[in-house]
């Protein structure tokens, strides 16, 4: 990390160079009378990691779900607000939900195979979208497994059942299934709490190395995590935004007093 | 002071010690008396189909398979009512069971909360614990009695409204034991809920759904009374699904009770085999929802 360099420019520089992908404008959301995210405004800039930490509790996953609007699903659910991504609200009614998921990935902090070959895990998200030859597939598959860092543990045995992978190759799985269909922004809910230092050190890395070509958004407890991998980290507290800034910024200079005592560890 | 508290010491050990001796009495008592019941139940359970197996395997033979029912006095098989019985119950799943996965799929993934999904769960309660032969009037009515004669089809059809309830059930009760976080996941790459159903959801709960299905299977091939008011019986060999037909049930039902020893001997048969059916069947379900490793 080359905190000098991210020092010296000044607030939201790292947010202002790039335009931003996602723009989030006075976002409320509600578990039914329970407001989750209060006021949430944050700029998502392209093609670079936001990291999001915060107490347990604090708004995170929820915001996640607001962003793919998984929380559709559920009736007693709703978010007032916008969010913006290429003039688009797409948290409106209108907007065509699979489209968006399509274009907005989401891997959970427990890892979800289903219940087919690892293969079929990887192809049904692309079969949902694309019209792909049996070769494009097979190539499309082990693009995705070699991303996910996955590929050489499980190259002998794509047919074989993915629930039969350990706990961190499963995870490794939906990330890989997750990129498989080549969205544009990819948001991943404390993708390696579940993982050994390695595996986690493989997904840091591809998060960095997918954050070439794709939008990250990265929930994470681990401060070093979101020091390594964001460039642009946001603190929740109590489902409020308390600081968003450069990840050298927040985790040097925090400006407000609670961000300083979370990173601290003195609360939290 | 030490002495007294030795004594004070001894005479909780002396309460305690009573304690645990009644304690230990009445653990006896209880689990001699859940011994007693799973034994009664085993002995019954033994006698049955001990019963079954000494008079059925006598009558057991190469020509069950090869002749139809015979006329009073004479010698014959159980081909027709073999016949009959596994076509009414292949065409009673054909009816029963898409239906019945349908709405509990339905039930399932509506929610459960919409007052709809409650009341047809409630329904179809009720259909599961109907007695049989409440269906088969029905079906009398609706089919036999319009068409002026009993048939194969009527049969199916009370079968098929049996087995339906089972199947909405099982399906409900082991599509909503998936994890919501497979449904989420799959909705999440973008798919439209019809395919994260039938690719995510139906695999998922693969085992569950076809066990149920297995029993329900079970359960209707020994269904007497619905197929008495319906398909009836017939003497001869028949593939004809529009007449009469005969089955395993009726046919053990009547024969069983004749007069002739004959008639008698064929119905301990027809029990050992359907018995020796709904066995293997329920083998299956086991088998089917056996722990997987890996
Ligand atoms: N389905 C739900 N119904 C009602 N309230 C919910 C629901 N899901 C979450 N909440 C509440 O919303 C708030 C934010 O939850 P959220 O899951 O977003 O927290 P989080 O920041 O992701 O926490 P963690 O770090 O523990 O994952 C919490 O107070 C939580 O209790
Ligand atoms: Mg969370």
């Amino acid at each position: 990390m080359d905190a000098s360099a991210a020092m010296a420019a000044p607030d939201f520089a790292t947010a202002g160079e790039a335009a931003p992908r996602i723009m989030i404008e006075n976002l409320h959301f509600f578990y039914g009378t329970t407001e989750a995210l209060k006021n949430i405004t944050l700029a998502l800039p392209d093609r670079q990691a936001t990291g999001m930490i915060g107490p347990s509790g604090c708004g995170k996953s929820t915001l996640l779900r607001v962003l793919n609007r998984m929380y559709d699903l559920y009736p007693g659910q709703r978010a007032t607000g916008r969010v913006m991504m290429d003039g688009e609200n797409i948290i409106s009614p209108d907007a065509d939900v699979n489209t968006l998921r399509r274009r907005i990935g989401m891997v959970f902090q427990k890892p979800t195979p289903f219940p087919m070959s690892i293969y079929d895990n990887i192809a049904f998200g692309a079969r949902l979208h694309e019209r792909l030859s049996r070769a494009e597939m097979d190539e499309r598959v082990e693009w995705s497994l070699s991303r996910a860092a996955l590929w050489d543990e499980v190259k002998d045995r794509l047919r074989a059942p993915a629930t039969g992978l350990s706990g961190g190759q499963q995870q490794r799985l939906c990330i890989a299934r997750s990129i498989a269909i080549r969205p544009e922004i990819i948001l991943l809910d404390e993708p390696t709490s579940a993982l050994d230092p390695i595996s986690t050190l493989k997904i840091e890395e591809l998060i960095d190395e997918l954050k070439t070509d794709f939008t990250i958004v990265i929930v994470t407890h681990n401060m070093q995590q979101a020091a390594r991998c964001a460039d642009q980290v946001a603190f929740f507290y109590l489902g409020e935004l308390v600081e968003v800034g450069p990840a050298a910024q927040i985790f040097t200079a925090p400006r407000q007093r609670r961000t300083q005592e979370y990173i601290t560890g003195r609360f939290g | 002071m030490r002495a007294d508290g030795e004594m004070r010491a001894s005479g909780e050990m002396r309460a305690s010690g009573a304690r645990m001796l009644r304690r230990q009495a009445v653990n006896a008592l209880a689990l001699g008396l859940a011994s007693l019941a799973t034994l009664a139940g085993l002995i019954a359970l033994v006698w049955i189909l001990a019963t079954i197996l000494i008079n059925g395997a006598a009558a057991l033979g190469p020509h069950l398979f090869t002749r139809a029912t015979p006329p009073p006095g004479s010698e014959g098989g159980l081909l027709n009512a073999l016949l009959g019985s596994v076509m009414m119950t292949a065409l009673a799943v054909l009816l029963g069971a898409p239906i019945g996965i349908l709405a509990g799929t339905h039930l399932a993934e509506s929610g459960g909360r919409r007052w709809i999904a409650a009341a047809v769960r409630f329904v179809n309660d009720i259909l599961l614990s109907a007695p049989s032969i409440v269906t088969g009037l029905f079906v009398y009515e609706i089919i036999v009695q319009p068409s002026g004669h009993f048939s194969g089809i009527a049969g199916a059809v009370a079968m098929a409204m049996v087995l339906l309830p089972v199947v909405v059930r099982t399906t409900d009760e082991t599509l909503r034991l998936v994890p919501v976080s497979l449904r989420e996941a799959a909705l999440a790459l973008g798919a439209p809920l019809w395919r994260m159903v039938l690719f995510v959801l139906y695999p998922a709960a693969r085992a569950g759904m076809l066990t149920g299905l297995l029993l329900g299977i079970a359960r209707i091939s020994g269904e007497t009374a619905p197929l008495l008011f319906t398909a009836l019986n017939n003497q001869y060999l028949s593939f004809d699904l529009a007449r009469p037909m005969a089955n395993m049930p009726v046919v053990i039902f009547q024969f069983a009770l004749s007069p002739y020893p004959a008639w008698q001997s064929l119905a301990w048969a027809g029990a050992l085999l359907m018995t020796l059916f709904v066995l293997l069947l329920s083998l299956g379900a086991r088998f089917m929802l056996r722990p997987r490793q890996g």
